[in-house]
C-alpha cells in the first residue's frame, strides 16, 4: 500500500508538476500571443520549431534574475512563502480522481489518491491556505507600499472562495455527495433529457427512453458551472479577474516583491492551480474519467465476453485515463483561452461581481434545485 | 509506535510548540498569527485522528484560513511595529502565573485520570458531514436557527457602526 501511494504521487508529480505546468507556460507564451495577434509577446521567437524551448529557457533566465530583498525582510518568511503557496496546490491534485476502480484478478486498483468522504471540503481548506501566499508576501518585506498590496489581491481571493463554495453546493444536492470519486461514479450514466416532462405532456414512452444525454453535472447544474468557473477563475486571480497582476491597479506583492526562482515557484503554482480547477471542472461537472454513452459496466461487458475480464479492465482503465485527459485539456484550454480572450477588469467591478451577482445567483441556485429535488422526490 | 501516534505527539508537540511561540511573540503581531495559523493546522491534524473529519476540515477551512487572514488584515492594517509596545516590565510575575497555570493544569489532569475509560466504539459514519448535517438541522435545528440570528446581527451592527462612522 505505501509503495502503490508513493508511486501514485510520484505519478501526479511527474504529470501535472513535470509536464502540464512547462507545457501551459509554452501555450501562454506562443498561442495567447498568436491569438492577440503580438508578435512581441511570442518572446524570444523561433530559435526551436514552434518555439518549444520557451519553459526551459523561462527557467533558466529566472535562475540567472538576481534576487532582491530588503534589509529590513523577514528572511524566513520571506523565503517560506513560494513554498507556502505551491505545497497546497500541488497536495490539491491527490483528491481529483483520474479514474475509477479496476479489477485485476483478486487486486482491485483504484487511481484515486486519496478517496475521502470530505473530499471537496479539503479542496476549499487548501485553496483557503494558498491565500496565505498573498498575504505574507507583503508583510515579509516590511515595506508599506507592500503591506497595502497585500490586502486587495487576498480579499479578493477570500470573496471568490466564498463563492466558489456556495455555487458547488446545488450540485452536492444532486449527487448527495461530497466524495469525489463518487461524483465522478455516478456521472458514469446517463439520463432521460425528457424526464421532467414525463407527466407534463404525454409524451410517449419510447422518446423518453432514447432521447438521453450524459448524466453530467453541467447538464444537472448549468448554472452552477457558469459560476463555478468564474469564481474559480478568480480565486487563481487569472484573468480576466487577474487585478493582482494589472498595472493599473495596485498590484499584488507576490509579483512585485519576489524576483528570481522564488517568482517561479509562484508563477508555477498559479499553472497547478490552473490543473487543480481543470481537474475539478472535468471531475464536478463534465463526468470525470467516464466516457459519455458507454458506462464502465457496459464496456466491462462488452469487451471482456471477448478478451476475458482482465483485459477488460486494462482497456476501461486506459480509455477513463484518456477520458480524463482530454477533459482536463479542454478546461486547460478554456482558462488559457478566457486569458486571451477576456479583457481585465477593475478591481471595485471584480468585487461587485462576486458580492452582487454571483453570491444572488449562487443562492438562487440553492433554493431552485432544492425546489425542483423536492418535486422530483415526491412525484417518483 | 504505530503511525497515528507518532503523528499524535508530532502534532500535540507542534500545537504546543507554536502555540507557545504566539504568546512569547506578542509583540511581533504577524509573527504571532502565523504561529496561531500553526496551532490551527496542527489541531486540525489531530481531530482527523480523532475520526473528527468535519471538524478537521472546518478548522483549517474557518480558523486557520478565513479568521487568521482577517487578524492578519488587522495587522496589517494597523501596521503595528516592535516599538510601539511598551518595554514589558513583569517578566517575572508572566513567569511565575505560566508556571502556576501548568502546575495546576497537571494537578486537574491527574485528579482526572482515575474517572477516564477507553472510548466505546464509534458509531458507524461518526463525524461525517452527513451525520452532523442531520443532526444540526433535525435535532438542534432551533439552536441552528438561533445561532443564524445572532450572526445576522452581528452583521447587521457592524455594517450600522462602519456606517455612521462614514455619514459624519
Amino acid at each position: 500500500m505505501p509503495t502503490e501511494l508513493a508511486l501514485k504521487t510520484l505519478l501526479i508529480l511527474l504529470v501535472v508538476v513535470g509536464g502540464i505546468a512547462p507545457l501551459m507556460s509554452w501555450i501562454e507564451r506562443k498561442r495567447a500571443g498568436g491569438a492577440q495577434a503580438n508578435v512581441r509577446r511570442s518572446g524570444i521567437g523561433e530559435l526551436t520549431p514552434a518555439g518549444s524551448h520557451h519553459p526551459l529557457a523561462e527557467k533558466v533566465a529566472l535562475l540567472g534574475s538576481a534576487r532582491f530583498a530588503s534589509a529590513a525582510a523577514q528572511r524566513v518568511l520571506q523565503r517560506a512563502i513560494p513554498l507556502i503557496v505551491a505545497i497546497p496546490a500541488i497536495i490539491a491534485f491527490a483528491v481529483i480522481p483520474l479514474g475509477g476502480e479496476y479489477q485485476f484478478g483478486d487486486t482491485r486498483f483504484s487511481l484515486v489518491l486519496s478517496d475521502a468522504d470530505w473530499g471537496m471540503l479539503t479542496l476549499f481548506a487548501l485553496a483557503m491556505l494558498g491565500t496565505y501566499g498573498s498575504v505574507i508576501a507583503g508583510c515579509s518585506n516590511d515595506a508599506e507600499p507592500a503591506l497595502l498590496r497585500s490586502v486587495r489581491a487576498p480579499a479578493q481571493m477570500l470573496s471568490y472562495q466564498l463563492a466558489m463554495g456556495l455555487s458547488l453546493v446545488g450540485l452536492f444536492m444532486v449527487f448527495e455527495t461530497l466524495k469525489l470519486s463518487e461524483i465522478a461514479m455516478a456521472q458514469d450514466t446517463t439520463l432521460r433529457a425528457l424526464g421532467l416532462f414525463e407527466h407534463a405532456f404525454g409524451l410517449s414512452r419510447p422518446l423518453l427512453e432514447w432521447a438521453r444525454l450524459p448524466a453530467w453535472g453541467v447538464i444537472y447544474q448549468p448554472l452552477a458551472f457558469v459560476l463555478f468557473l468564474a469564481s474559480i477563475t478568480a480565486a487563481n486571480a487569472r484573468a480576466p479577474f487577474d487585478l493582482p497582476e494589472g498595472d493599473a491597479e495596485q498590484i499584488a506583492s507576490k509579483h512585485f516583491e519576489y524576483s528570481g526562482l522564488h517568482f517561479g515557484l509562484f508563477f508555477n503554482s498559479e499553472s497547478v492551480q490552473i490543473v487543480v480547477s481543470a481537474g475539478l471542472l472535468a471531475t464536478l461537472f463534465l463526468g470525470g474519467w467516464s466516457v459519455p454513452y458507454l458506462s464502465s459496466d457496459f464496456i466491462l461487458y462488452g469487451v471482456g465476453r471477448w478478451l476475458g475480464d482482465g483485459f477488460a479492465n486494462g482497456f476501461l482503465l486506459l480509455i477513463h485515463v484518456a477520458a480524463f485527459v482530454a477533459k482536463l485539456a479542454a478546461m486547460i484550454g478554456v482558462q488559457l483561452a478566457l486569458r486571451a480572450a477576456v479583457r481585465r477588469m477593475s478591481y471595485l467591478r471584480a468585487m461587485d461581481l462576486c458580492w452582487k451577482v454571483i453570491l444572488p445567483l449562487a443562492f438562487g441556485n440553492i433554493l431552485a434545485t432544492g425546489l425542483v429535488l423536492l418535486a422530483v422526490r415526491q412525484s417518483a | 509506535m504505530s503511525f497515528a501516534a507518532l503523528l499524535f505527539y508530532l502534532c500535540g508537540a507542534l500545537a504546543i510548540a507554536s502555540a507557545l511561540s504566539m504568546l512569547l511573540n506578542a509583540r511581533d503581531a504577524l509573527a504571532s498569527a502565523l504561529s496561531l495559523v500553526v496551532t490551527m493546522v496542527s489541531l486540525a491534524v489531530i481531530y482527523v485522528l480523532l475520526e473528527a473529519h468535519l471538524v478537521a476540515a472546518i478548522q483549517v477551512l474557518v480558523y486557520a484560513g478565513a479568521v487568521v487572514v482577517l487578524f492578519l488584515f488587522v495587522v496589517m492594517l494597523l501596521n503595528l511595529r516592535r516599538e510601539e509596545f511598551s518595554p514589558s516590565r513583569q517578566k517575572l510575575v508572566r513567569a511565575a502565573s505560566g508556571f502556576a497555570l501548568v502546575l495546576a493544569l497537571t494537578q486537574f489532569l491527574r485528579w482526572l485520570a482515575p474517572g477516564l475509560r477507553p472510548f466505546p466504539a464509534l458509531p458507524t459514519g461518526f463525524g461525517s458531514h452527513r451525520v452532523l448535517g442531520i443532526a444540526l438541522y433535525t435535532d438542534y435545528v432551533l439552536l441552528v436557527e438561533l445561532v443564524s440570528l445572532v450572526l445576522l446581527a452581528a452583521i447587521v451592527a457592524s455594517v450600522v457602526l462602519v456606517k455612521r462612522r462614514l455619514d459624519s
